[in-house]
Protein backbone atom coordinates (compact mmCIF):
# COMPACT_ATOMS: atom_id res chain seq x y z
CA UNK A 1 0.00 0.00 0.00
CA UNK A 2 1.06 3.65 -0.39
CA UNK A 3 1.31 5.95 1.86
CA UNK A 4 -1.21 9.23 1.84
CA UNK A 5 0.05 11.14 4.66
CA UNK A 6 3.85 11.35 5.60
CA UNK A 7 4.31 12.85 8.95
CA UNK A 8 7.96 13.92 9.80
CA UNK A 9 9.25 15.72 13.00
CA UNK A 10 6.07 18.07 13.64
CA UNK A 11 5.73 19.82 16.14
CA UNK A 12 3.68 22.69 18.04
CA UNK A 13 4.49 25.43 20.63
CA UNK A 14 2.41 27.56 21.81
CA UNK A 15 3.35 31.33 22.94
CA UNK A 16 2.63 29.85 26.20
CA UNK A 17 5.58 27.81 25.75
CA UNK A 18 3.07 24.69 26.23
CA UNK A 19 4.41 21.53 23.68
CA UNK A 20 1.74 20.30 22.53
CA UNK A 21 3.13 17.93 19.97
CA UNK A 22 7.04 16.69 20.53
CA UNK A 23 8.36 15.71 17.25
CA UNK A 24 6.05 12.79 15.76
CA UNK A 25 6.90 11.01 13.10
CA UNK A 26 4.02 9.06 11.50
CA UNK A 27 2.92 7.35 8.01
CA UNK A 28 -0.62 6.71 7.06
CA UNK A 29 -1.30 4.17 4.47
CA UNK A 30 -4.17 4.82 1.98
CA UNK A 31 -7.31 2.79 1.92
CA UNK A 32 -6.91 2.23 5.78
CA UNK A 33 -8.70 3.15 8.96
CA UNK A 34 -6.15 4.79 11.51
CA UNK A 35 -6.96 5.07 15.12
CA UNK A 36 -5.16 7.75 17.24
CA UNK A 37 -5.81 7.23 20.84
CA UNK A 38 -4.77 9.16 23.64
CA UNK A 39 -6.03 10.92 26.81
CA UNK A 40 -7.77 14.70 26.85
CA UNK A 41 -4.61 16.88 25.72
CA UNK A 42 -2.92 14.32 24.26
CA UNK A 43 -2.18 16.27 21.17
CA UNK A 44 -4.73 14.18 18.54
CA UNK A 45 -7.08 17.63 17.60
CA UNK A 46 -3.48 19.59 17.55
CA UNK A 47 -2.32 17.27 15.35
CA UNK A 48 -5.37 16.83 12.89
CA UNK A 49 -5.95 20.96 12.96
CA UNK A 50 -2.10 21.12 11.68
CA UNK A 51 -2.44 18.57 8.78
CA UNK A 52 -6.16 19.98 7.68
CA UNK A 53 -4.69 23.19 7.57
CA UNK A 54 -6.44 25.06 10.90
CA UNK A 55 -3.67 25.28 12.82
CA UNK A 56 0.22 26.30 12.03
CA UNK A 57 2.97 23.87 12.74
CA UNK A 58 6.27 25.26 14.68
CA UNK A 59 8.48 22.71 13.19
CA UNK A 60 8.43 19.53 10.75
CA UNK A 61 6.55 18.50 7.52
CA UNK A 62 3.78 17.39 6.79
CA UNK A 63 2.73 15.60 3.04
CA UNK A 64 -0.83 14.22 1.92
CA UNK A 65 -1.21 12.49 -1.14
CA UNK A 66 2.17 13.72 -1.78
CA UNK A 67 1.36 17.85 -1.67
CA UNK A 68 3.37 19.91 1.12
CA UNK A 69 0.42 20.89 3.93
CA UNK A 70 2.32 24.40 3.24
CA UNK A 71 4.11 24.68 -0.21
CA UNK A 72 1.15 23.10 -2.10
CA UNK A 73 -1.90 23.54 0.87
CA UNK A 74 -4.31 23.04 -2.81
CA UNK A 75 -3.46 19.83 -3.22
CA UNK A 76 -2.94 18.54 -0.24
CA UNK A 77 -6.75 20.22 1.46
CA UNK A 78 -7.97 18.88 -1.67
CA UNK A 79 -8.02 15.35 -0.71
CA UNK A 80 -9.14 16.16 2.69
CA UNK A 81 -12.55 15.95 4.37
CA UNK A 82 -12.45 16.73 8.10
CA UNK A 83 -15.34 16.29 10.80
CA UNK A 84 -13.88 18.41 13.79
CA UNK A 85 -14.97 17.08 17.17
CA UNK A 86 -17.40 20.36 17.78
CA UNK A 87 -20.60 20.45 16.31
CA UNK A 88 -20.17 23.41 14.46
CA UNK A 89 -23.39 24.02 11.50
CA UNK A 90 -24.93 27.03 9.96
CA UNK A 91 -28.13 26.53 11.81
CA UNK A 92 -30.21 28.23 9.69
CA UNK A 93 -29.04 26.90 6.54
CA UNK A 94 -31.29 23.99 4.67
CA UNK A 95 -29.43 20.60 5.10
CA UNK A 96 -29.18 20.26 1.38
CA UNK A 97 -27.47 23.54 1.01
CA UNK A 98 -25.05 23.46 3.52
CA UNK A 99 -23.31 20.55 1.83
CA UNK A 100 -23.94 22.16 -1.65
CA UNK A 101 -21.80 24.79 -0.26
CA UNK A 102 -19.28 22.65 1.09
CA UNK A 103 -18.74 20.76 -2.54
CA UNK A 104 -17.97 24.85 -3.72
CA UNK A 105 -15.66 25.65 -1.41
CA UNK A 106 -13.36 22.90 -2.52
CA UNK A 107 -13.60 23.44 -6.16
CA UNK A 108 -15.55 20.92 -7.06
CA UNK A 109 -18.52 21.58 -9.92
CA UNK A 110 -22.03 20.44 -9.11
CA UNK A 111 -22.88 16.77 -8.75
CA UNK A 112 -26.38 16.86 -7.72
CA UNK A 113 -26.39 12.83 -7.66
CA UNK A 114 -23.13 12.68 -5.93
CA UNK A 115 -24.90 15.25 -3.02
CA UNK A 116 -27.66 13.16 -3.16
CA UNK A 117 -25.78 9.92 -2.79
CA UNK A 118 -23.63 11.29 -0.04
CA UNK A 119 -26.95 12.48 2.02
CA UNK A 120 -28.85 9.08 1.05
CA UNK A 121 -26.15 7.15 2.41
CA UNK A 122 -26.10 9.06 5.06
CA UNK A 123 -29.65 8.97 5.82
CA UNK A 124 -30.40 12.68 5.45
CA UNK A 125 -32.37 12.51 2.15
CA UNK A 126 -35.74 12.81 3.57
CA UNK A 127 -34.17 15.95 5.75
CA UNK A 128 -32.67 17.40 2.87
CA UNK A 129 -34.68 20.43 3.27
CA UNK A 130 -34.80 20.97 7.45
CA UNK A 131 -33.10 23.89 8.56
CA UNK A 132 -30.22 22.12 10.66
CA UNK A 133 -30.96 23.68 14.20
CA UNK A 134 -34.45 21.38 13.29
CA UNK A 135 -32.24 18.51 13.63
CA UNK A 136 -31.35 16.53 16.19
CA UNK A 137 -27.02 16.36 17.56
CA UNK A 138 -26.65 12.70 16.14
CA UNK A 139 -28.08 14.38 12.50
CA UNK A 140 -26.38 17.13 12.86
CA UNK A 141 -23.11 15.19 13.23
CA UNK A 142 -24.02 13.08 9.90
CA UNK A 143 -24.61 16.52 8.20
CA UNK A 144 -20.86 17.37 9.41
CA UNK A 145 -20.08 13.86 8.00
CA UNK A 146 -21.76 14.61 4.61
CA UNK A 147 -20.07 17.94 4.42
CA UNK A 148 -17.14 16.10 4.76
CA UNK A 149 -17.88 13.72 1.44
CA UNK A 150 -19.59 15.95 -0.71
CA UNK A 151 -16.28 16.70 -2.27
CA UNK A 152 -15.16 13.08 -2.62
CA UNK A 153 -12.09 12.95 -0.44
CA UNK A 154 -9.02 10.84 -0.60
CA UNK A 155 -8.86 11.33 3.46
CA UNK A 156 -11.48 11.35 5.80
CA UNK A 157 -10.37 12.99 9.56
CA UNK A 158 -12.88 12.03 12.12
CA UNK A 159 -12.20 14.06 15.22
CA UNK A 160 -14.13 11.80 18.18
CA UNK A 161 -16.66 11.62 15.53
CA UNK A 162 -19.25 9.41 17.84
CA UNK A 163 -18.54 11.49 20.92
CA UNK A 164 -22.20 12.30 22.80
CA UNK A 165 -23.97 10.34 20.20
CA UNK A 166 -26.46 7.19 21.57
CA UNK A 167 -25.19 3.41 21.22
CA UNK A 168 -27.96 2.78 17.96
CA UNK A 169 -26.00 5.79 15.97
CA UNK A 170 -22.57 4.94 16.92
CA UNK A 171 -23.53 1.62 15.56
CA UNK A 172 -24.96 3.28 12.38
CA UNK A 173 -21.60 5.15 12.14
CA UNK A 174 -19.63 2.82 12.64
CA UNK A 175 -21.45 0.63 9.59
CA UNK A 176 -20.97 4.08 7.79
CA UNK A 177 -16.90 4.00 8.22
CA UNK A 178 -16.90 0.72 6.92
CA UNK A 179 -18.39 1.10 4.04
CA UNK A 180 -16.44 4.18 3.27
CA UNK A 181 -13.38 1.78 3.55
CA UNK A 182 -15.14 0.11 0.97
CA UNK A 183 -14.26 2.98 -1.26
CA UNK A 184 -10.89 2.95 -1.08
CA UNK A 185 -11.47 6.21 1.67
CA UNK A 186 -8.44 6.53 4.28
CA UNK A 187 -9.91 6.99 7.97
CA UNK A 188 -8.37 8.50 10.37
CA UNK A 189 -10.27 9.03 13.64
CA UNK A 190 -9.33 9.75 17.08
CA UNK A 191 -11.28 8.65 20.17
CA UNK A 192 -11.91 8.13 23.30
CA UNK A 193 -13.90 4.70 23.00
CA UNK A 194 -11.68 2.09 23.21
CA UNK A 195 -14.04 0.03 21.64
CA UNK A 196 -14.35 2.14 18.56
CA UNK A 197 -10.74 1.14 17.50
CA UNK A 198 -11.13 -2.27 18.32
CA UNK A 199 -14.20 -2.42 16.11
CA UNK A 200 -13.00 -0.67 13.21
CA UNK A 201 -8.91 0.45 13.46
CA UNK A 202 -6.66 -1.41 10.78
CA UNK A 203 -3.98 0.36 12.84
CA UNK A 204 -3.33 2.33 15.92
CA UNK A 205 -1.20 4.84 17.39
CA UNK A 206 -1.01 6.36 21.11
CA UNK A 207 -0.55 9.49 21.29
CA UNK A 208 0.33 10.90 25.24
CA UNK A 209 1.61 14.01 26.13
CA UNK A 210 2.57 15.40 22.29
CA UNK A 211 4.56 12.23 21.89
CA UNK A 212 3.63 9.44 19.81
CA UNK A 213 4.68 6.48 22.03
CA UNK A 214 3.64 3.66 19.46
CA UNK A 215 2.02 2.54 16.33
CA UNK A 216 0.74 -1.15 15.88
CA UNK A 217 -1.17 -3.14 13.80
CA UNK A 218 -3.95 -3.97 15.83
CA UNK A 219 -3.96 -7.29 15.88
CA UNK A 220 -0.31 -7.52 16.17
CA UNK A 221 -0.71 -4.92 19.30
CA UNK A 222 -2.99 -6.94 20.73
CA UNK A 223 -1.00 -10.10 20.26
CA UNK A 224 1.90 -8.22 21.66
CA UNK A 225 0.69 -6.20 24.72
CA UNK A 226 -2.12 -8.02 25.62
CA UNK A 227 -2.20 -10.16 28.42
CA UNK A 228 -5.01 -12.87 28.89
CA UNK A 229 -6.28 -13.58 32.78
CA UNK A 230 -7.04 -17.21 34.25
CA UNK A 231 -9.95 -17.77 36.55
CA UNK A 232 -9.84 -20.72 38.15
CA UNK A 233 -13.36 -21.53 39.68
CA UNK A 234 -12.40 -23.64 42.82
CA UNK A 235 -14.40 -26.47 44.01
CA UNK A 236 -14.47 -25.41 47.96
CA UNK A 237 -14.11 -21.76 49.17
CA UNK A 238 -10.19 -20.95 50.65
CA UNK A 239 -10.13 -18.05 53.47
CA UNK A 240 -6.51 -16.98 51.51
CA UNK A 241 -4.25 -17.26 49.06
CA UNK A 242 -1.28 -20.18 50.16
CA UNK A 243 2.17 -19.55 50.58
CA UNK A 244 2.78 -22.27 48.40
CA UNK A 245 1.19 -20.27 45.09
CA UNK A 246 2.93 -16.82 46.17
CA UNK A 247 5.66 -17.12 43.17
CA UNK A 248 2.37 -16.60 40.69
CA UNK A 249 1.45 -13.69 42.72
CA UNK A 250 -2.58 -15.00 41.82
CA UNK A 251 -5.31 -12.86 43.63
CA UNK A 252 -8.27 -14.33 45.39
CA UNK A 253 -11.95 -13.21 44.36
CA UNK A 254 -15.35 -13.80 44.35
CA UNK A 255 -15.04 -14.69 48.06
CA UNK A 256 -12.62 -16.74 48.22
CA UNK A 257 -14.60 -19.05 45.49
CA UNK A 258 -11.83 -17.95 42.44
CA UNK A 259 -8.28 -17.68 41.82
CA UNK A 260 -7.33 -15.14 39.20
CA UNK A 261 -4.44 -15.64 37.83
CA UNK A 262 -2.61 -12.57 34.86
CA UNK A 263 -0.18 -14.24 32.36
CA UNK A 264 1.75 -12.83 29.32
CA UNK A 265 0.85 -14.55 26.14
CA UNK A 266 4.02 -13.87 25.21
CA UNK A 267 6.05 -14.91 27.78
CA UNK A 268 7.74 -18.26 27.12
CA UNK A 269 6.32 -19.97 30.11
CA UNK A 270 2.93 -18.98 30.82
CA UNK A 271 2.94 -20.35 33.99
CA UNK A 272 -0.43 -21.65 33.86
CA UNK A 273 0.54 -25.43 33.51
CA UNK A 274 2.64 -25.28 36.41
CA UNK A 275 -0.04 -23.83 38.27
CA UNK A 276 -2.65 -25.88 37.72
CA UNK A 277 -0.37 -28.74 38.66
CA UNK A 278 0.96 -27.34 41.97
CA UNK A 279 -2.92 -26.64 42.87
CA UNK A 280 -3.30 -30.60 42.39
CA UNK A 281 -0.13 -30.96 44.33
CA UNK A 282 -2.07 -29.08 47.14
CA UNK A 283 -5.43 -30.96 47.12
CA UNK A 284 -7.29 -27.73 45.57
CA UNK A 285 -9.54 -28.78 43.72
CA UNK A 286 -11.32 -26.96 41.03
CA UNK A 287 -14.56 -27.20 38.85
CA UNK A 288 -13.93 -24.49 36.03
CA UNK A 289 -11.45 -22.81 34.08
CA UNK A 290 -11.59 -19.28 32.50
CA UNK A 291 -9.59 -17.41 30.28
CA UNK A 292 -10.25 -13.62 28.91
CA UNK A 293 -7.92 -11.18 26.57
CA UNK A 294 -7.44 -7.60 27.92
CA UNK A 295 -8.76 -5.18 25.70
CA UNK A 296 -7.25 -2.28 23.69
CA UNK A 297 -8.45 0.02 26.80
CA UNK A 298 -6.42 -1.78 28.80
CA UNK A 299 -3.59 -1.81 27.05
CA UNK A 300 -4.07 1.67 26.61
CA UNK A 301 -4.58 2.35 30.38
CA UNK A 302 -1.06 0.56 30.97
CA UNK A 303 0.79 2.47 28.33
CA UNK A 304 -0.33 5.75 29.64
CA UNK A 305 0.18 4.47 33.31
CA UNK A 306 3.66 3.99 32.15
CA UNK A 307 4.39 6.84 31.03
CA UNK A 308 3.17 8.67 33.76
CA UNK A 309 5.47 6.98 35.67
CA UNK A 310 8.31 7.09 33.53
CA UNK B 1 -2.66 36.84 -5.45
CA UNK B 2 -3.99 33.23 -6.23
CA UNK B 3 -7.23 32.58 -8.17
CA UNK B 4 -7.79 29.14 -9.49
CA UNK B 5 -10.40 27.97 -6.95
CA UNK B 6 -13.37 29.95 -8.62
CA UNK B 7 -15.85 27.98 -8.19
CA UNK B 8 -15.25 28.87 -3.58
CA UNK B 9 -15.40 31.96 -4.45
CA UNK B 10 -18.81 32.01 -5.93
CA UNK B 11 -19.77 29.48 -3.04
CA UNK B 12 -19.09 31.76 -0.80
CA UNK B 13 -20.67 35.01 -2.40
CA UNK B 14 -23.70 32.97 -2.52
CA UNK B 15 -23.76 31.91 0.98
CA UNK B 16 -23.54 35.44 2.28
CA UNK B 17 -26.03 36.59 -0.21
CA UNK B 18 -28.27 34.00 0.44
CA UNK B 19 -27.80 35.59 4.73
CA UNK B 20 -28.58 38.62 3.26
CA UNK B 21 -31.84 37.36 1.69
CA UNK B 22 -33.22 35.38 5.32
CA UNK B 23 -32.94 39.05 7.06
CA UNK B 24 -34.20 41.24 3.65
CA UNK B 25 -36.74 42.63 5.92
CA UNK B 26 -34.78 44.36 8.19
CA UNK B 27 -31.44 44.42 6.16
CA UNK B 28 -33.26 46.89 3.25
CA UNK B 29 -36.45 48.09 5.89
CA UNK B 30 -34.09 49.74 8.37
CA UNK B 31 -31.73 51.77 6.52
CA UNK B 32 -34.50 53.31 4.54
CA UNK B 33 -36.49 54.28 7.35
CA UNK B 34 -33.75 55.78 9.16
CA UNK B 35 -32.80 57.77 6.32
CA UNK B 36 -36.68 58.96 5.80
CA UNK B 37 -36.19 59.79 9.64
CA UNK B 38 -32.59 61.99 8.87
CA UNK B 39 -34.81 63.61 6.04
CA UNK B 40 -37.72 64.18 8.20
CA UNK B 41 -35.54 65.64 11.12
CA UNK B 42 -32.72 67.22 9.20
CA UNK B 43 -34.62 68.09 5.69
CA UNK B 44 -37.70 69.48 6.93
CA UNK B 45 -37.09 71.04 10.50
CA UNK B 46 -33.40 72.65 10.13
CA UNK B 47 -33.96 72.79 6.04
CA UNK B 48 -36.75 74.84 6.61
CA UNK B 49 -34.45 77.70 8.35
CA UNK B 50 -31.30 76.76 6.32
CA UNK B 51 -32.55 77.09 2.77
CA UNK B 52 -29.20 76.54 1.12
CA UNK B 53 -25.73 75.68 1.50
CA UNK B 54 -23.24 76.76 -1.24
CA UNK B 55 -25.59 77.31 -3.25
CA UNK B 56 -27.27 73.92 -2.77
CA UNK B 57 -30.70 73.30 -1.21
CA UNK B 58 -30.26 72.39 2.16
CA UNK B 59 -32.37 68.84 1.44
CA UNK B 60 -30.52 68.13 -1.33
CA UNK B 61 -27.17 68.87 0.03
CA UNK B 62 -27.28 66.38 3.42
CA UNK B 63 -28.28 62.77 0.77
CA UNK B 64 -24.67 62.11 -0.51
CA UNK B 65 -23.72 62.33 2.96
CA UNK B 66 -26.40 59.74 4.67
CA UNK B 67 -25.74 57.21 1.59
CA UNK B 68 -22.09 57.85 2.49
CA UNK B 69 -23.01 57.24 6.44
CA UNK B 70 -25.42 54.05 5.41
CA UNK B 71 -22.50 52.71 3.40
CA UNK B 72 -19.71 53.28 6.03
CA UNK B 73 -22.25 51.40 8.52
CA UNK B 74 -23.40 48.74 6.35
CA UNK B 75 -20.15 48.09 5.49
CA UNK B 76 -18.31 47.88 8.22
CA UNK B 77 -21.48 45.73 9.45
CA UNK B 78 -22.14 43.48 7.08
CA UNK B 79 -18.69 42.43 6.33
CA UNK B 80 -17.60 42.40 9.82
CA UNK B 81 -20.44 40.05 10.87
CA UNK B 82 -20.00 37.82 7.92
CA UNK B 83 -16.06 36.78 8.90
CA UNK B 84 -16.75 36.50 12.55
CA UNK B 85 -20.17 34.55 12.59
CA UNK B 86 -17.77 31.63 11.44
CA UNK B 87 -15.55 32.50 13.97
CA UNK B 88 -18.36 32.27 16.75
CA UNK B 89 -19.96 29.77 15.66
CA UNK B 90 -17.16 27.16 14.84
CA UNK B 91 -17.73 26.48 11.08
CA UNK B 92 -14.46 28.46 10.60
CA UNK B 93 -13.00 25.06 10.36
CA UNK B 94 -14.16 24.41 6.57
CA UNK B 95 -12.76 27.87 5.26
CA UNK B 96 -9.44 27.14 6.47
CA UNK B 97 -9.28 24.24 5.56
CA UNK B 98 -10.39 24.20 2.31
CA UNK B 99 -8.30 24.97 -0.77
CA UNK B 100 -9.08 28.03 -0.62
CA UNK B 101 -6.25 31.27 -0.89
CA UNK B 102 -6.49 34.39 1.38
CA UNK B 103 -7.36 36.36 -2.00
CA UNK B 104 -9.97 34.66 -2.82
CA UNK B 105 -11.75 34.26 0.38
CA UNK B 106 -11.56 38.71 0.85
CA UNK B 107 -13.07 38.77 -2.71
CA UNK B 108 -15.63 36.40 -1.86
CA UNK B 109 -17.00 37.49 1.94
CA UNK B 110 -15.63 41.77 0.80
CA UNK B 111 -17.40 41.06 -2.34
CA UNK B 112 -20.49 39.86 -0.69
CA UNK B 113 -20.59 42.20 2.01
CA UNK B 114 -19.76 45.71 -0.78
CA UNK B 115 -23.06 43.87 -3.04
CA UNK B 116 -25.43 44.57 -0.02
CA UNK B 117 -23.96 47.48 1.13
CA UNK B 118 -24.41 49.03 -2.89
CA UNK B 119 -27.97 47.67 -2.88
CA UNK B 120 -28.54 49.63 0.21
CA UNK B 121 -26.73 52.84 -0.85
CA UNK B 122 -28.78 52.73 -4.34
CA UNK B 123 -32.08 52.49 -1.99
CA UNK B 124 -31.15 55.44 -0.53
CA UNK B 125 -30.64 57.55 -3.03
CA UNK B 126 -33.91 56.38 -4.79
CA UNK B 127 -35.27 57.20 -1.54
CA UNK B 128 -33.84 60.68 -1.39
CA UNK B 129 -35.54 61.48 -4.38
CA UNK B 130 -38.63 60.34 -3.48
CA UNK B 131 -38.32 63.98 -0.89
CA UNK B 132 -36.02 65.93 -2.92
CA UNK B 133 -34.36 66.59 -6.54
CA UNK B 134 -31.13 65.10 -6.64
CA UNK B 135 -28.93 66.69 -9.40
CA UNK B 136 -25.80 64.02 -10.15
CA UNK B 137 -23.07 66.29 -11.89
CA UNK B 138 -20.57 63.18 -12.42
CA UNK B 139 -22.57 59.82 -12.63
CA UNK B 140 -19.87 57.60 -13.54
CA UNK B 141 -17.69 59.19 -11.05
CA UNK B 142 -20.47 58.59 -8.63
CA UNK B 143 -20.84 54.92 -8.98
CA UNK B 144 -16.95 54.52 -9.20
CA UNK B 145 -16.63 56.14 -5.95
CA UNK B 146 -19.82 54.55 -4.21
CA UNK B 147 -17.91 50.77 -5.34
CA UNK B 148 -15.00 51.98 -3.84
CA UNK B 149 -16.21 53.28 -0.59
CA UNK B 150 -18.36 50.11 0.02
CA UNK B 151 -15.11 48.13 -1.16
CA UNK B 152 -12.69 50.26 1.53
CA UNK B 153 -15.41 49.88 4.50
CA UNK B 154 -15.98 46.31 3.73
CA UNK B 155 -12.23 45.76 4.14
CA UNK B 156 -12.17 47.90 7.00
CA UNK B 157 -15.14 45.55 8.70
CA UNK B 158 -13.72 42.68 7.47
CA UNK B 159 -10.16 43.26 9.40
CA UNK B 160 -12.94 44.18 12.57
CA UNK B 161 -14.48 40.96 12.27
CA UNK B 162 -11.26 38.42 12.30
CA UNK B 163 -9.89 41.29 14.96
CA UNK B 164 -13.10 40.77 17.08
CA UNK B 165 -13.39 38.34 20.09
CA UNK B 166 -16.67 39.04 21.11
CA UNK B 167 -20.03 40.80 19.86
CA UNK B 168 -19.22 43.80 21.77
CA UNK B 169 -15.71 44.51 20.34
CA UNK B 170 -17.76 43.89 16.98
CA UNK B 171 -19.79 47.07 17.77
CA UNK B 172 -17.60 49.17 19.97
CA UNK B 173 -15.41 50.37 17.00
CA UNK B 174 -18.51 51.29 14.56
CA UNK B 175 -20.42 52.99 17.61
CA UNK B 176 -17.48 54.51 19.09
CA UNK B 177 -15.64 55.78 15.97
CA UNK B 178 -17.08 55.73 12.79
CA UNK B 179 -20.40 56.92 14.02
CA UNK B 180 -19.11 60.02 15.28
CA UNK B 181 -16.06 60.63 13.22
CA UNK B 182 -18.91 60.56 10.02
CA UNK B 183 -21.35 63.01 12.43
CA UNK B 184 -18.66 65.52 12.56
CA UNK B 185 -17.27 64.71 8.78
CA UNK B 186 -19.72 67.13 7.40
CA UNK B 187 -22.60 64.54 6.52
CA UNK B 188 -25.72 67.54 7.46
CA UNK B 189 -23.02 70.40 6.90
CA UNK B 190 -20.07 72.00 5.04
CA UNK B 191 -16.85 72.38 6.94
CA UNK B 192 -17.00 75.65 5.16
CA UNK B 193 -19.83 76.78 7.43
CA UNK B 194 -17.14 75.97 10.93
CA UNK B 195 -15.97 78.71 12.61
CA UNK B 196 -12.14 78.02 13.16
CA UNK B 197 -10.13 76.46 14.64
CA UNK B 198 -13.02 73.45 14.56
CA UNK B 199 -12.86 73.94 10.65
CA UNK B 200 -9.08 73.01 10.53
CA UNK B 201 -9.59 70.40 13.63
CA UNK B 202 -12.24 68.91 11.46
CA UNK B 203 -10.03 68.33 8.24
CA UNK B 204 -7.73 65.87 10.38
CA UNK B 205 -11.04 63.77 10.18
CA UNK B 206 -10.27 61.26 7.36
CA UNK B 207 -14.46 60.80 6.77
CA UNK B 208 -14.41 64.63 5.51
CA UNK B 209 -12.54 63.89 3.00
CA UNK B 210 -14.87 60.83 1.64
CA UNK B 211 -17.80 62.41 2.08
CA UNK B 212 -16.68 65.92 0.30
CA UNK B 213 -15.44 63.21 -2.25
CA UNK B 214 -18.51 62.02 -2.60
CA UNK B 215 -21.05 65.10 -2.41
CA UNK B 216 -18.26 66.65 -5.54
CA UNK B 217 -20.13 63.32 -7.59
CA UNK B 218 -22.95 65.11 -7.24
CA UNK B 219 -22.76 68.89 -6.80
CA UNK B 220 -19.34 69.56 -9.03
CA UNK B 221 -17.71 70.51 -5.64
CA UNK B 222 -17.19 69.92 -2.11
CA UNK B 223 -15.05 70.92 1.29
CA UNK B 224 -11.69 69.41 -0.30
CA UNK B 225 -10.14 68.90 -3.51
CA UNK B 226 -11.44 65.66 -5.09
CA UNK B 227 -7.65 64.76 -5.57
CA UNK B 228 -7.03 64.88 -1.99
CA UNK B 229 -10.62 62.70 -1.64
CA UNK B 230 -9.04 60.09 -4.09
CA UNK B 231 -6.27 59.80 -2.33
CA UNK B 232 -7.70 59.16 1.35
CA UNK B 233 -9.85 56.01 -0.44
CA UNK B 234 -6.61 54.54 -2.07
CA UNK B 235 -4.65 55.59 1.13
CA UNK B 236 -7.46 53.41 3.17
CA UNK B 237 -7.21 50.48 0.35
CA UNK B 238 -4.10 50.08 0.51
CA UNK B 239 -3.89 50.01 4.63
CA UNK B 240 -6.87 47.84 4.71
CA UNK B 241 -5.17 45.26 2.11
CA UNK B 242 -1.53 45.13 4.12
CA UNK B 243 -3.41 44.68 7.16
CA UNK B 244 -5.96 41.67 6.13
CA UNK B 245 -2.61 40.51 4.02
CA UNK B 246 -0.36 40.50 7.41
CA UNK B 247 -3.89 38.76 9.18
CA UNK B 248 -3.63 35.97 6.94
CA UNK B 249 0.08 35.43 6.39
CA UNK B 250 0.31 35.34 10.27
CA UNK B 251 -2.55 33.65 11.04
CA UNK B 252 -3.77 35.96 13.51
CA UNK B 253 -6.92 34.82 15.29
CA UNK B 254 -7.55 32.92 12.55
CA UNK B 255 -5.22 29.75 13.43
CA UNK B 256 -3.77 28.37 16.28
Amino acid sequence: MASIIEISGLTKRYASGFEALKGVDLTIEEGEIFALLGPNGAGKTTMISIICGIARATGGSVKVAGHDIVGDYRGARDAIGLVPQELSTDQFERVIDTVTFSRGLFGKPRNPAHIEKVLRDLSLWDKRNAKILELSGGMKRRVMIAKALSHEPRVLFLDEPTAGVDVELRRDMWKLIGELRETGVTIILTTHYIEEAEEMADRVGVINRGELMLVEDKAALMKKLGKKTLTVVLAERLAAVPAELAEWDVTLKGDGQEIEYIFDTQAERTGVSSLLRRLGDLGIGYKDLNTAQSSLEDIFVELVHQEKVA
Amino acid sequence: MSLSNLRAIAAIYKFELHRFRRTLLTGLLVPVITTTLYFVVFGGAIGSRMTEVDGIPYAAFIVPGLIMMAMFTESIFNASFGIYMPKFTGTIYELLSAPVSATETIIAYVGAAATKSLIIGTIIFVTAHLFVDVPVAHPFAMAGFMILIAISFCLFGFILGIWAQSFEQLQVIPMLLIMPMTFLGGAFYSVQMLAEPWRTITLFNPIVYLISGFRWTFFGKGDVAIEFSLIFVAGMLTVCLAIIGWMFRTGYRLKK
